[in-house]
C-alpha cells in the first residue's frame, strides 16, 4: 500500500503548482527573470510538453534529491529542507514523547477510576488540549514566561542563531522549552482520550472480569489491560509525530524556530512556490514513511494483525 | 399450538407495551432527543452555541461601534478603556465589536466546510461502500492519499498555492475534510450493506435506489453526521491558524485568527487584550467538542 | 397435501416441481497480489442438482461453511450463478423467454437468520413488511393492511406490534416479522435460512409450529437449511445433505435418518446429541476439519475425513445420479419422492470399490 500512496503523494505535490494562480513558470521563477531563463527553465522541466510528460520529468528530479531552487534565497530546496528538518525533528520528537507519558499516566489512573476526580480532571485536560489553538497557547506562554516573567527568550534559537545552537547549553536549549510545550498540548489532548477510552474498554473485557474473579490483585489487572490496549495506543502515537512534524507551522512561526514549519510560512509569504512544494513532499514523504514503521511495529506488538 | 404459543409470546409483551408505549412511536430521531433532553451538560453546551452563532449574527445590532473604524488616538487601550469594554486593537478599533464580527467569518469557516464536505464526502463514501469493487477501490484510494497528508499540512500546502482569500480558505477547508467524511460514510455504508436486511429488500425486488434511500441512507446518515459534529470544532482550529498565517480573509474583514496574528506584535503593551480572540476560538472550539461528545453520546445506541 | 385444492397461480399442476435446480455452481475468486488478480478460487457450491416438489418441506443440512447459505443466495438470485439452471415451476428463470425475476421473487422469497442485521434498524415492523409490496406497487393503506394482517397470522398483535423497532421486539418476535415480511408478496415457496437456530429452545419450538400452521394455511413449500438435524427431522419431508458445495445424499426424511448411505452422513447424524446418557458416544464420529474450499481433494471430497476411503475414491468422483436400488431414474433434479441418492462408490455397484454391493 506504501508504495501507491506514495505515488498519489507526489502526483499531489506535482499539481501544487498549477493550483497557484498564473502561469507555471511565474510562480517557479523570480519575477524580474529573462526570457531566456524562462525558455531554459520551460526546457529543463519540459513545459512545453503534455502534463503527464511533465509530472514524469518532475519525478525524475525528485527521486534524484532535485527539488529545486528556491525563488527567495536562490539556494537549491532540498539543502534548505533538511536543515530545517534537523530543527524541528527534535522538538517534534521531544513534544511527542511528553505527550505520550503524561497521556498514558493520566490515561491509565482516569481510566482506573472513572467518574473520579483524576478521571475529571484529565477529561478536563483533554478536552482544553484538543480545543486550543496551538497558536494561541503559544502567545500565551509568551505573555506568561517571556513577558510577564521574563524566565524564557520569547522567540528564536538561542542568542546565536540556528547554526552554533545545541542541545547542552542551558542558555540555548531552554528556548526549546515553550515551542515544545505549545507543540505538546494537542497530542497530550488526543493521546489521553485514546488511552482512556482504550483501557477503559479492555478493563471491561471477559478475560480481564475472569482475572479479578480469579483473584489476581489490582495493579496486575491494569498491566494486562495495558498491554492489550498498548496497540492502539502505540498506533495513536506514531500519527501524532508525524502530525508533529507536519502540523508545526503554527508554533514555529509564533517562536520564529526556523524548522520546516517556519520555512513553508517564509514561502508563503515570499510565494516561493519550489520551496513550498519541496518542504511539502519532504514532509508528506515522511509521514508516509512514519506510518509504514508504525504499521510494521503494531504488527509486531499485536500478533492479531497479520499482513499479508 | 400456534395460537398458543403466539399468546405465551406476547403475554409477556403486553406488560411492557405500557413502559415503552410513548418512546416505541418517536422512532430513533425521538429517542436521542429524550436522551439528549436530561444530558444537561451537553444542553449547556449547545445553549451557548446558540448564543454564539446568535452574536455573530447579530453583531450589528450589538456590537457598539463600527468594527473598522479606527483611532491613533485610542490605540492598544486596556479593557474596560471608557466604553471599549474589551479595549481596543492596534490600530484603536473596538475589540469587542471585532471579535462580535470575527465571529461571522469563524464560525463560517467551521461549519460551512463541514456542512459541504459531509455532502461530497458522504456523497462518494456511498458510492463507494454499496458499488464496492473497482469504483469504490479507486475512490477510496484516492482518499487514502490525501490521509497521507497530516491535515494542518494539507490545508498549508493547498491554501499556500491557492493563495489567500475567503473563498480559497473555504475550498481548502472542504478537501481536507472531505477525506475523513468519505470513509466515515464507507465503513458505515458497507457494514450496513452486508446485512440481511439489505438482502432482504434485494430479494423482494426492490431497485438499487429504493434500497439504497430506504435503508442504506437512513442507517449511514447518523454515524456520518456524529462525525461531521466532532469536525466543527477541528474546522474552526484549522481556519484560524490559516488565517494566522495569513491565508485566510484580507486584513480589515474582523477574523479570530487574523486578529491573533495582527495583535501579536502587541503582547508586550496589552497582553490580556491581544489573548481575547483565542480565548473566543477556545470557548467555541470547546462548546463544539463537548456537545458533539454529548450528541455522539445520545446517538451511540442501537436503535 | 394431495387433498388440497390447486392455488390458483400453480401454472405446472401438482406433479411438476416447485423448484429443479440443474447443476449450479458458484465460485469465489480470492484476489490477491499488486494487481488484484485472481489468485484462487473457493468453490461454494459446485455442481449441485435437486428439486424441490410442491407442497414438501426439503431440508438441507452439513457443517457451517458447506455452501448451504450460498445455495440459498443462489436460489434468491441475491448471488448470481456461475452456471447451471434454476427453473421455477416449469419455467426456466433468469434467461431470455423465462420466467422473469421479479416475477420469480414475487413466487419465492427468503426468511433469514434472527441476528441483529434481519431487520432495518430504522423501520417499524409493519413498514419493514409492507416494504415489499409497496416496491411492487401496492397502495400505501393497503399494504399497511396486508402487514397488519400478517402479523395476525404470525400472532404478533399488529395494535401493538406494528410501530415497534427492532430492538423493541424479542428474538423469536423478531423472527416473527422476519417471516411476515417473507410473506407479504404471497409467495409459494419459501427459503429458511437457519430461521430457528438463534432461538431459545422454547422459543423455536413455538416458531418452528408456527412455520408448519402458515405452511397449511398458505399452502407453501419450503426448503429448510438447518444445521440442526433435529429441527431438520422434525420438519423436513426429504432431506439434502451438503459437504463442501456438492450434495453427498438425498432423499426421504426417515430413510436417511434411519439408515444413511453416505459415510458422511452417518457420521453426522452419529455426532447428534442424545438426551439418555446411555446411548452417548466416546469416540468422535468425525475427526478434522473439513479440507479447504480452495482445493478440495480429487475424487471425492470427503475422502481424507472417511474410514472407508479406498483407491477408487481417489480416482473417481462419485456421482450423485447413480440409483440406489437399480431403479432408472433420469437425474438427481428428477427424483421420485421416494428415491434415495448417494454419492458414494460403496453405495454404487459396479464403481470397484470393495464395499460396494454388486
Amino acid at each position: 500500500m506504501t508504495i501507491p500512496i506514495s505515488i498519489g503523494v507526489t502526483v499531489i505535490c506535482f499539481a501544487l503548482i498549477y493550483l497557484a494562480p498564473g502561469n507555471p513558470v511565474q510562480s517557479l521563477l523570480p519575477p524580474d527573470a529573462t526570457a531566456k531563463d524562462i525558455a531554459e527553465l520551460q526546457h529543463a522541466y519540459g513545459l512545453d510538453k503534455p502534463i503527464p510528460v511533465q509530472y514524469l520529468i518532475w519525478l525524475g528530479h525528485a527521486v534524484t534529491g532535485n527539488l529545486g531552487i528556491s525563488i527567495q534565497t536562490n539556494r537549491p530546496v532540498l539543502g534548505e529542507v533538511t536543515r530545517a528538518l534537523a530543527n524541528t525533528v527534535p522538538i517534534a520528537v521531544i513534544s511527542a514523547v511528553l505527550s505520550f507519558a503524561i497521556a498514558l499516566g493520566l490515561g491509565i489512573l482516569a481510566a482506573t477510576r472513572i467518574g473520579g476526580f483524576l478521571d475529571r480532571f484529565s477529561t478536563g485536560i483533554a478536552v482544553l488540549g484538543i480545543s486550543v489553538p496551538s497558536f494561541w497557547l503559544g502567545v500565551i506562554l509568551v505573555i506568561i514566561f517571556a513577558v510577564e516573567l521574563g524566565w524564557l527568550p520569547a522567540t528564536g534559537m538561542g542568542s546565536k542563531g540556528s547554526d552554533t545552537f545545541t542541545w547542552f547549553r542551558w542558555s540555548e536549549a531552554k528556548s526549546a522549552i515553550m515551542p515544545i510545550i505549545a507543540l505538546a498540548m494537542t497530542p497530550l489532548g488526543i493521546l489521553m482520550r485514546t488511552t482512556r477510552s482504550s483501557i477503559a474498554e479492555v478493563l471491561g473485557l471477559d478475560f480481564i472480569q475472569t482475572l479479578r474473579a480469579n483473584g489476581l490483585g489490582r495493579t496486575a489487572v491494569v498491566v494486562h489491560a495495558i498491554r492489550n490496549a498498548l496497540p492502539q495506543i502505540l498506533a495513536m502515537f506514531g500519527l501524532q509525530v508525524g502530525y508533529l512534524i507536519g502540523g508545526s507551522i503554527l508554533v514555529e512561526t509564533v517562536f520564529t524556530w526556523p524548522g520546516t514549519g517556519f520555512l513553508l510560512n517564509k514561502a508563503i509569504l515570499s510565494r516561493d512556490i519550489p520551496l513550498l512544494q519541496g518542504t511539502i513532499l519532504v514532509l508528506a514523504m515522511a509521514f508516509v514513511a512514519i506510518n509504514l514503521i508504525v504499521d510494521l511495529l503494531q504488527t509486531a506488538v499485536d500478533p492479531r494483525i497479520k499482513r499479508g | 399450538m400456534s395460537g398458543l404459543s403466539a399468546i405465551t409470546d406476547t403475554a409477556t409483551a403486553d406488560t411492557v407495551v405500557a413502559a415503552v408505549a410513548s418512546a416505541r412511536l418517536r422512532g430513533y430521531w425521538g429517542n436521542v432527543w429524550q436522551r439528549l433532553r436530561y444530558d444537561y451538560v451537553t444542553l449547556g453546551f449547545l445553549a451557548l452555541i446558540i448564543l454564539i452563532v446568535l452574536s455573530a449574527v447579530f453583531a450589528p445590532l450589538l456590537a457598539p461601534f463600527d468594527p473598522n473604524r479606527a483611532s491613533m488616538a485610542h490605540r492598544l487601550k486596556p479593557l474596560f478603556f471608557r466604553t471599549n469594554y474589551l479595549g481596543t486593537d492596534e490600530q484603536g478599533r473596538d475589540m469587542l465589536s471585532r471579535l462580535l464580527y470575527g465571529g461571522r467569518t469563524s464560525l463560517l469557516m467551521g461549519i460551512l466546510p463541514v456542512f459541504a464536505a459531509t455532502i461530497i464526502g458522504g456523497l462518494f463514501g456511498v458510492v463507494a461502500g454499496y458499488a464496492g469493487g473497482r469504483l469504490g477501490m479507486l475512490i477510496m484510494r484516492t482518499m487514502d492519499v490525501f490521509f497521507a497528508f497530516p491535515s494542518v499540512l494539507l490545508a498549508v500546502a493547498i491554501s499556500g498555492s491557492l493563495g489567500g482569500g475567503m473563498v480559497n480558505q473555504l475550498v481548502t477547508l472542504t478537501v481536507v475534510l472531505t477525506p475523513p467524511l468519505c470513509r466515515v460514510a464507507e465503513t458505515a455504508t458497507s457494514q450496513i450493506r452486508g446485512m440481511d436486511f439489505v438482502d432482504a429488500a434485494r430479494a423482494s425486488g426492490a431497485s438499487t435506489m429504493s434500497i439504497v434511500f430506504n435503508h442504506i441512507l437512513v442507517n449511514t446518515v447518523s454515524p456520518t453526521l456524529v462525525y461531521a459534529s466532532t469536525l466543527v470544532s477541528a474546522s474552526i482550529l484549522l481556519a484560524s491558524g490559516l488565517s494566522f498565517l495569513g491565508l485566510g480573509v484580507s486584513p480589515p474583514t474582523p477574523d479570530w485568527g487574523l486578529m491573533l496574528s495582527t495583535l501579536r506584535q502587541a503582547i508586550y503593551v496589552q497582553p490580556v487584550v491581544c489573548a481575547m480572540p483565542g480565548v473566543a476560538i477556545l470557548v467555541t472550539s470547546i462548546a463544539f467538542n463537548l456537545f458533539s461528545d454529548g450528541l455522539r453520546q445520545a446517538m451511540d445506541v442501537k436503535a | 397435501m394431495n387433498a388440497q385444492p390447486q392455488r390458483p397461480d400453480d401454472r405446472g399442476g401438482r406433479a411438476q416441481p416447485m423448484l429443479i435446480a440443474k447443476g449450479l455452481q458458484r465460485y469465489f475468486p480470492i484476489r490477491g497480489g499488486i494487481l488484484n488478480r485472481k489468485v484462487a478460487q473457493v468453490k461454494a457450491v459446485d455442481g449441485v442438482s435437486f428439486s424441490v416438489l410442491k407442497g414438501e418441506t426439503l431440508g438441507v443440512v452439513g457443517e457451517s461453511g458447506c455452501g448451504k447459505s450460498t445455495l440459498a443466495r443462489l436460489l434468491m438470485h441475491l448471488l448470481t450463478r456461475d452456471a447451471g439452471e434454476l427453473i421455477f415451476d416449469g419455467d426456466p428463470v433468469g434467461v431470455p423467454n423465462g420466467l422473469p425475476l421479479r416475477e420469480m421473487r414475487r413466487n419465492m422469497q427468503m426468511v433469514f437468520q434472527d441476528s441483529y442485521s434481519s431487520l432495518n434498524p430504522r423501520m417499524p415492523a409493519e413498514e419493514s413488511i409492507a416494504y415489499a409490496p409497496r416496491v411492487h406497487g401496492m397502495a400505501r393503506a393497503q399494504a399497511k393492511d396486508t402487514a397488519w394482517d400478517l402479523l395476525r397470522r404470525v400472532g404478533l398483535q399488529p395494535e401493538h406490534f406494528a410501530g415497534r423497532y427492532p430492538h423493541e421486539l424479542s428474538g423469536g418476535q423478531k423472527q416473527r416479522v422476519n417471516i411476515a415480511r417473507a410473506l407479504a408478496l404471497g409467495p409459494r415457496m419459501l427459503i429458511l435460512d437457519e430461521a430457528v437456530s438463534a432461538l431459545d429452545k422454547s422459543v423455536e419450538a413455538q416458531v418452528l409450529n408456527l412455520l408448519c400452521q402458515l405452511k397449511r394455511d398458505f399452502d407453501l413449500t419450503y426448503m429448510f437449511i438447518s444445521h440442526d438435524l433435529h429441527v431438520v427431522q422434525y420438519i423436513a419431508d426429504r432431506v439434502l445433505v451438503m459437504y463442501l458445495g456438492q450434495v453427498v445424499e438425498l432423499g426421504p426424511v426417515e430413510e436417511i435418518y434411519r439408515a444413511p448411505r453416505h459415510p458422511y452422513t452417518a457420521a453426522l447424524l452419529a455426532c447428534r446429541l442424545t438426551v439418555d446418557p446411555a446411548d452417548r458416544i466416546d469416540d468422535p464420529p468425525l475427526v478434522g476439519d473439513p479440507p479447504n474450499p480452495v482445493n478440495p481433494p480429487s475424487g471425492c471430497r470427503f475422502r481424507p475425513r472417511c474410514p472407508h476411503a479406498e483407491a477408487v475414491c481417489e480416482a473417481k468422483t462419485p456421482m450423485l445420479n447413480e440409483p440406489v436400488l437399480n431403479e432408472p431414474v433420469s437425474g438427481p433434479w428428477n427424483p421420485h419422492a421416494a428415491d434415495h441418492l448417494v454419492a458414494c462408490h460403496m453405495a454404487h455397484p459396479g464403481s470397484g470399490h470393495s464395499k460396494a454391493m454388486h
